[in-house]
Formats: C-alpha cells, sequence, structure tokens
C-alpha cells in the first residue's frame, strides 16, 4: 500500500505542439482511498495514470511512492496493478493459472499460492471458473480475472482502473460495479479508476478529480461536487441534466438576465460585461404558477421520481423543477431558485462573493 | 463469441469473387471450349486416360518411380525448409526492433532477397556456389568440405535448400514482424506487470497472438516449397541425375522434353490432387484451430 | 502484516527486479548478435550480385574475386540508356502498382466478411481462393493467352495486373483476415454504440487498427507480381513488354551476359525497396488498445 504523490507534474506528447496533454498539477492520492479521473475523451486522465503507473515518463515533475521517487522507474518495478479497457488475459491459460502467474513468477511457494487465488478467486467470485480456460470466459469474468491477477499479489501498492467497464455488457456493469466497490471496501487499497462516464465515477470514487483539456478542474467528493461545482464545466459535466449555464450581468447583490433581476445569495463585485455566468442546478430551480422570474414553459417532462421543466427566460433556455403537487398550466410561470445554490462564475471558474 | 449470419456479407466478398472468377475459372473454361474441338485429341486421351494413372501410381513403372521419386524428393525438401525457415525467421523476427529509426533500413534489407527475379537468384547461386569462382563455394571448399552444386547429390540438395532458405525466410520474417507488432502494448505492459520471464512472454502471449500469421507462414512456404521450379532448374537442371529432381521440373521435362502429353497431363492432374488434398487438410486444421479460440 | 513492513516488501522487490532489469540489458546482446549474423549471412548473395554486375563477364567466369578489381558501370549506363530496357520497367512497375491496388483494396472487405461474419458458402470460398495459390502459372499460361487474346487486352499492363490477381487477391484476403481476427469485436461494438455508420468506422477506426497487416500485404502483392515472370511475359508482346521478358535478352548467341542479368537484377531490388521503405510504419506500427 502506498501514498502516491504526483509533484509538479506536466506532461506533453509533442514537445513541437503548444498543446500540454497535462498541464503541471500537484496532488496526493491518499493510501486506502477510492479515486475516480472523470472528464471527456481528450481531457488527460489516461496520460496521467500511465505517468502514475509507470507506461510515461512525464516531461516534467516526480511521481513518489510513499516519499520515494519512481518517476524513472518502469511499471514493472512500481508495484502497481492494472486493468484495462480490454481484458488482457493469458489465452492458454486457465483462470487459476491466471491468477498464480504473477505469484509463480515471483517465486512464491506452491502452497502459499493456491490459497492466495482460491481467497481472491472467492472475493471476484471467480471460484466456481477457476479450471475453465481463460479464453471461452465472458467479458465481465475476463475483466475479474485481469483484476484479480492484479489483487494476488498482496504486497501492490495501488490498482489503476482505465476504463474497466468498457467492454462490460451494459446490464452488467452495475454488478461489477459493486464487485470493485466491495474490493476497494475489503482489501483497503488506493484505487484509481478513469472513466467519461459520470455515474461510474460518483458511485465508485470516494474523491472525484474532474478533468478537462488536460488540467484538473476539481477535486472532491461526488457530494461536493455537484452541491458546489467549481467550474462550469463540472456543474455542467455532473448531473442529468447538468447544471444550467445562464450569462448575465451581475452586480452587488443581483443578476440581471434577459431584463429580469435575480436576487443573489452574496455580494459581488462588478464583473465585466459578458464574462459572467449564472449556475444552478435543476434540482434547486423550482417552477411556480406564481411569483418568481416571469419564464415560458416550453415543456413538461414526467419522470416519475420528479417532474422536469424546460422553460425559456428571454432567450435563454432552462431546466427546472417541479415541485410535485403544484399545477401548471398555461404557457407562463414563474421561476424561483435557492439563493445558496444559485453561483456566479466568471471565465467558468467560481467566484465565491461575499456572504455577509 | 459467435459470429452473425449475414448474407448480405457476400456483397463484401463480391470483388474478390469476381476477380479470383476471371482468373481461375474463365481461362479453363477456354481450355475445355478447345480441348472438345480438338477431335483427333479427345479420342486418345479418353481411351487411354486410366491407363496413364495407373501407370503413375505403380512404382514398378518406369513413370511411376519417377514420380514417386519426384513427390519424395518434393515433400523431404518441403519438411527441411519449413523446419529450418519457420523457427530462424521467427526468431529474427523477435530481435528485430519495435521501434526507432533502424527498423526502416532493417526492413528493406531483409526484404531483398525476395525482390530479386527468380531467374536472377538461381543465376546468382550457380556462381556463387561453385568452387572455382564463387564465394560460397571457395569457401565450403576451402574449409575441407567436399562440396559440388552440380556433381555432388548431397551438395546439390543442400544448395537448393540453402537458396530457398536465403531467398524466403524474409517472408516468415516480415509476416512474423508484422504479427508481433499488431499485439496491442496492454499484453505485454500486463506481462512486466506480472513480472513474466522473456520466454513465458513468448509461449504465453506472442505464440498464441500469432497463431493465425503462422499457419499462413507455414501454409504458404509449403505451396510454394512444392512448387519450387526456377531455382532447381536454373543453378542445377535438376541434377545431377535426379537428385534434385523436383515434381514440377519433371513435369515439364515430360510434357516437353518427350512430348508425352499423356503422362504429363495425368502426373499434372495428380499433382494437382495432391496440392488440393495438402491444402484442404491444413485448411481444415486451420478451421479446427478458428473454433476452438471460441469454445 | 503490519503496515510499515508493507512498503519495505515493496521496496525489497524492487531491488530483485533491478537486477533482473539489469540482466534483460544484457540479454539482448545475444538478439543483437544473432540479427547480425542473419544479416551478414543475407547480405553476402546481395553484395555477390552487386559485385557481378561491376565486373566484366570475361572476369566473373574465370577468378574468385572478393571485390571487384576493375570496377565498371558500363552494364548500368547500357541499362539506363535503353529504351527497351526502360519502357519494361516502366510498364512492370505500371502493371504491379495497378495489380496491388486493386487486389489490396477488394480483399480488405472481404477479409472484414470472413473473419466477421457467417454466410452460405464461406468455407468453400475461402478454400477455393486459397487453392487459387496453389495451381501452377504454367497450367494457365495458355488459357490466360487465349481468354486475353480475345476480349482484346492481350500486349496490355492490364492483362498481366489482372491475370496476377489469381494469386495475389487470395494472398491478400487470406493475409488480412488474419490481422482482422487479432482485432477484438468489441471495437466493432463499440464504435457502432458510439454511432458510427459502417463506412466511417471501417476507414477511420478498423483499418488504423490493421495497420500491420495492410502495410505487409501491400509489399507482398508487390513483391509476388513483379518477380512474376512466366504471365507477365505470355501475356504481352510489344507494348506492355514486361523487363522480366526483356531481361532473357541477356542469353544470347555469345552466351550469358553475367553482368548485364546482375545489373538488371540490382536495379529490380529498388522499386521493391522503396515500397517497403514506404509501409515500413504501417508494418512496424505499434498501437494502445483504447477507447476509439
Amino acid at each position: 500500500m502506498a501514498r502516491i504523490t504526483l509533484e509538479g507534474i506536466a506532461h506533453t506528447y509533442d514537445v513541437r505542439s503548444a498543446n500540454a496533454a497535462l498541464k503541471r498539477l500537484d496532488h496526493v492520492w491518499e493510501q486506502g482511498r477510492a479515486y475516480a479521473l472523470l472528464g471527456p475523451s481528450g481531457c488527460g486522465k489516461t496520460t496521467l495514470l500511465n505517468i502514475i503507473s509507470g507506461l510515461i515518463t512525464p516531461s516534467e515533475g516526480r511521481v513518489l511512492f510513499d516519499g520515494k521517487d519512481v518517476t524513472q522507474l518502469p511499471t514493472e518495478q512500481r508495484n502497481i496493478a492494472q486493468v484495462f479497457q480490454f481484458p488482457v488475459i493469458y489465452d492458454t491459460m486457465s483462470v487459476g493459472e491466471n491468477l498464480a502467474f504473477p505469484l509463480k513468477n515471483r517465486g512464491m511457494d506452491r502452497r502459499a499460492i493456491k490459497s492466495r487465488v482460491a481467497e481472491i478467486a472467492d472475493l471476484l467470485g471467480l471460484t466456481e471458473e477457476l479450471s475453465r480456460r481463460a479464453r471461452g470466459l465472458t467479458a465481465e469474468a475476463k475483466q475479474k480475472v485481469s483484476l484479480g491477477r492484479g489483487l494476488v499479489r498482496a504486497d501492490v501498492a495501488a490498482i489503476l482502473l482505465d476504463e474497466p467497464l468498457t467492454v462490460i455488457d451494459p446490464s452488467l456493469k452495475w454488478e461489477l460495479r459493486s464487485k470493485l466497490k466491495a474490493v476497494h471496501r475489503a482489501l483497503n487499497l488506493l484505487m484509481i479508476y478513469v472513466t467519461h462516464d459520470q455515474v461510474e465515477a460518483l458511485t465508485f470514487a470516494d474523491e472525484v478529480v474532474v478533468m478537462k483539456d488536460g488540467s484538473v478542474l476539481q477535486v472532491a467528493t461526488p457530494a461536493r461536487l455537484f452541491e458546489q461545482p467549481e467550474h462550469t464545466f463540472v456543474g455542467y459535466f455532473i448531473g442529468s441534466p447538468g447544471m444550467n449555464l445562464v450569462a448575465a450581468d451581475v452586480e452587488g447583490h443581483v443578476a440581471r438576465v434577459a431584463g429580469h433581476a435575480i436576487e443573489l445569495g452574496a455580494h459581488y463585485p462588478k464583473v465585466p460585461a459578458g464574462s459572467a455566468v449564472l449556475g444552478f442546478r435543476p434540482d434547486y430551480a423550482s417552477v411556480v404558477p406564481n411569483g418568481g422570474v416571469p419564464v415560458q414553459i416550453r415543456r413538461l417532462e414526467d419522470l416519475g421520481r420528479r417532474r422536469l421543466a424546460r422553460v425559456a427566460l428571454g432567450p435563454h433556455e432552462i431546466f427546472a423543477t417541479v415541485p410535485h403537487g403544484v399545477p401548471i398550466d398555461g404557457a407562463e410561470a414563474g421561476l424561483t431558485i435557492r439563493q445558496d445554490r444559485l453561483f456566479v462564475y466568471v471565465n467558468d471558474e467560481l467566484v465565491p462573493g461575499d456572504r455577509r | 463469441m459467435e459470429k452473425s449470419l449475414n448474407n448480405r456479407a457476400w456483397l463484401m466478398v463480391m470483388p474478390v469473387f469476381v476477380l479470383v472468377l476471371f482468373s481461375a475459372l474463365l481461362p479453363m473454361m477456354t481450355v475445355v471450349n478447345y480441348s472438345v474441338q480438338d477431335s483427333m485429341g479427345q479420342n486418345n486421351f479418353f481411351w487411354n486416360g486410366d491407363a496413364w494413372f495407373r501407370d503413375l501410381l505403380n512404382p514398378a513403372t518406369e513413370i511411376g518411380a519417377r514420380f514417386q521419386n519426384a513427390l519424395f524428393k518434393n515433400l523431404s525438401f518441403s519438411l527441411v525448409a519449413l523446419l529450418i525457415e519457420v523457427p530462424l525467421g521467427i526468431a529474427i523476427a523477435l530481435c528485430l526492433p519495435r521501434s526507432g529509426w533502424a527498423v526502416g533500413p532493417l526492413l528493406v534489407v531483409i526484404a531483398l532477397p525476395m525482390l530479386i527475379p527468380w531467374n536472377v537468384v538461381g543465376t546468382i547461386w550457380q556462381i556463387f556456389s561453385r568452387a572455382d569462382i564463387g564465394l560460397f563455394g571457395a569457401a565450403l571448399t576451402g574449409l575441407g568440405i567436399p562440396y559440388n552444386a552440380t556433381q555432388g547429390a548431397v551438395s546439390a540438395w543442400c544448395t537448393i535448400v540453402v537458396i530457398d532458405v536465403w531467398h524466403w525466410t524474409p517472408l516468415v520474417i516480415l509476416l512474423t514482424y508484422a504479427g508481433l507488432r499488431a499485439i496491442p502494448d496492454a499484453f505485454y505492459q500486463a506481462a512486466r506487470i506480472d513480472a513474466a520471464s522473456r520466454w513465458a512472454t513468448f509461449v504465453n502471449i506472442e505464440l498464441p497472438k500469432l497463431q493465425k500469421v503462422l499457419v499462413i507462414v507455414v501454409l504458404l512456404r509449403f505451396m510454394q516449397t512444392f512448387m519450387i521450379y526456377t531455382e532447381p532448374f536454373v543453378v542445377t537442371g535438376g541434377g545431377p541425375g535426379s537428385a534434385t529432381t523436383f515434381l514440377s521440373i519433371d513435369l515439364v521435362k515430360i510434357a516437353l522434353g518427350q512430348v508425352d502429353l499423356g503422362s504429363a497431363a495425368a502426373m499434372s492432374l495428380v499433382y494437382n490432387l495432391i496440392t488440393l488434398t495438402l491444402c484442404w487438410i491444413f485448411f481444415t486444421i486451420m478451421m479446427q484451430l478458428d473454433r476452438r479460440r471460441y469454445a | 502484516m503490519s503496515a510499515d513492513a508493507l512498503p519495505r516488501a515493496g521496496l525489497a522487490v524492487v531491488r530483485d527486479r533491478s537486477r533482473l532489469f539489469a540482466a534483460r540489458r544484457a540479454s539482448s546482446f545475444l538478439p543483437r548478435l544473432g540479427l547480425a549474423v542473419y544479416l551478414l549471412a543475407l547480405m553476402l548473395p546481395i553484395y555477390w550480385l552487386v559485385s557481378m554486375s561491376l565486373r566484366s563477364n570475361e572476369d566473373i567466369m574465370s577468378t574468385l574475386a572478393l571485390w571487384p578489381h576493375h570496377p565498371s558501370l558500363e552494364k548500368y549506363v547500357f541499362i539506363l540508356n535503353d529504351p527497351t530496357w526502360v519502357h519494361a520497367f516502366l510498364v512492370s512497375l505500371t502493371y504491379v502498382a495497378i495489380n496491388t491496388v486493386i487486389s489490396v483494396t477488394a480483399a480488405l472487405p472481404a477479409a472484414y466478411a470472413f473473419n466477421r461474419y457467417h454466410f452460405i458458402g464461406d468455407k468453400y470460398l475461402f478454400f477455393w481462393l486459397l487453392s487459387n495459390l496453389m495451381a501452377p502459372a504454367a497450367v494457365y499460361a495458355m488459357p490466360f493467352f487465349n481468354l486475353y487474346y480475345a476480349i482484346g487486352l492481350f500486349d496490355t499492363v492490364w492483362a498481366v495486373a489482372l491475370a496476377h490477381c489469381l494469386f495475389n487477391v487470395p494472398v491478400a484476403v487470406w493475409i488480412l483476415e488474419g490481422f482482422v481476427a487479432g482485432v477484438p469485436r468489441e471495437i466493432d461494438e463499440m464504435a457502432a454504440i458510439d454511432g458510427y455508420s459502417f463506412p466511417r468506422f471501417f476507414v477511420r477506426i478498423f483499418l488504423p487498427l490493421i495497420a500491420n497487416g495492410v502495410g505487409v500485404t501491400a509489399f507482398f502483392c508487390f513483391m509476388f507480381s513483379w518477380v512474376e515472370q512466366l504471365l507477365a511475359t505470355t501475356l504481352t508482346a510489344t507494348d506492355a513488354l514486361p523487363f522480366a521478358a526483356v531481361m532473357t535478352r541477356s542469353y544470347s548467341v555469345a552466351g550469358m551476359d553475367w553482368s548485364l542479368l546482375a545489373a538488371a537484377g540490382v536495379l529490380t531490388m529498388i522499386p521493391g525497396a522503396v515500397v517497403i521503405w514506404f509501409v515500413r510504419n504501417h508494418i512496424a506500427k505499434g498501437f494502445a488498445l483504447g477507447r476509439v
């Protein structure tokens, strides 16, 4: 087990281009926690994972495992386990032999190998498949075997997973996800999970690192990412539907959108025109028959648990919730927004404002 | 994972089908057309047809003995050539670098022997193997080995083997190398993380993933060695005696030299049948390997 | 295990690995040596060919010389100045190029279909293709002659290009199918889920993944067509005379013109070398399986 520290890490694949695959970042990955690296394709999350695992040597910065500089060490010397998008298993061996392989190569004795393999197989639910040829398994089982090969080594420092559910049948994804969570709880390992799927990230991780275009936008617990996104992209990316982002003129306590005034929960200094964006989640915006900011109703969707309304405030389209038991008819209604969940972003970044 | 049944796939195969059909079937049809119009030949051919085949397969007859001799030559040659070329080719492919500036020049150099027209290959070795004016011949005799490519049966046969190995190992190398590069990096990374030795990586990752390519290599080389003609013809002329008289050489000798079209026809038919049978056997093996993949 | 025993165990493993790492470095010497020996053995006859091309016939036939003592480029000059030779080279290059393009282009969808789909008669069709490889060209020479004469393509580059499809298309399909098999089906499914149309998927996603196969197939089609002599000479006369036919002019009444043949041989290696140089990055392409 290890605590992994990234110091001043930055990486560019092509030294000639100005585009860095990964912009400078510092981060500490605490032992025993589960992290998710979340972001759209090309945001640098796989690059970051490969720097941690040793497949890539970063252009700048250092990687430390428990304080020891491993930046120049290759993968096999860092004592990590990696699960890839596609199941990587040894076709010619059985499941049991696959799991035993890393231990056999390290010279462990046969009985110890057998008990360890049985232990891990039990943890992953593979006990019945142990003597089966690895080649004929389902994708889900193969990924479990891939994972198992990493777990059999008791001294493994961290498990790195690169979009491991990619090839899993959608109906089986939740099962493997819960298995991963169970493994994490049982073995208390540092696990870093790369994904572009927010559901996977938010359900799996203790802490999520949201990335875009090579930068880390926010590192926080899933709850905090939802409640207080520090970047418009985080707000937009997380949640379904994501956060509403509306251009506004902000001054003092008031934001003006399409000619209407909206009370803010804090005091903001004057913001240059055109750079401020109001952000609020549909969950905290309610459509009411009277009062609030006047909006036109475009569409109502009944999703069972809640009702979503698509409304228009001037040229802006906004998603809001229709509270239970509130009848909405006609094309006009009002919009109210919870003030403590109404955020101001300038140049995409959260501005805290003075809440006195 | 099962393949999906999809007859629309015939559309994807159409171009290939048409091209090869055009090349394979239509010419055959014109031959049939011409042969039917040849009244004299036809009658005689059918009259004697059976006799030729019986003669061919009977080792007591002159033609039968010749045929069996040539068949034996071919099979043993193919076996030896394969046993040398395939492991050697794989070994060299494993030695080639995965990336870097050296890959291009190395690939070019390795490919060179295959780019020389086959008669020129024969010509090079014709000189090269002579003890008086060729480096190879001179070196061998200098080492005290009794070597004479044109007059010693063993020397001649070995020379053909050496030529074939020199000429065609690059095919094995290039196909194997391409196959190796096609293995995704992740497998090598996993093997390194699992602390697998070089040999274990080869046996557990590279060899299984190369299965298809190796089948192609072995079959292709077998077919080519079985049909070898130009090199032995140029270098040894099929001699001394019948030491290097392979099937195709014999066929041409009989057909053209002795104007014995009947035997030649029979021989070529049997020849084709043998190749077809062997092709079918290997093909079935390939299908079995394929099925086992998805067991 | 206690919390601090584990890191020490990890470090111990690291130390062992570094010894192994050093051992691996040393062991790359053996592959290098083996490669060097092989390359030397490979180059010797080629060196001999070049040497022969620079010597005179009398010299070749009379003395064993490790290097040409009076090297002369006269044969090269002769070839490069002879319009028949030059034209023949260009003709050969043309039909080989045409054939390579046709063969690879037709083989790609077929290889994909053979591997990914099951359709009526697929096994028989594949076998029939392979069996054409075993057909000795001599059997086809006369029929082809009649056929192409009848359809008016005799003595054109198209005749040879199409005739060579007989063996090149099966080879191309065969090799490409092997490489298609190496790409996991999940990639196809992922692309479908991501909304790619089939042509777009095939060109932008699938082809790069079988780059190794395409590169090596293109080279082999080029090579097999380039060195084929029987069909190339049978199907041509004057307009589309390939260099293979012109090379037979080295056999004259005065005996074989060894050095001319050798010079021609050296020159014929060049186009193929260029081709494989161009596809070297395809053949050697390594890749990481990842989301498209």
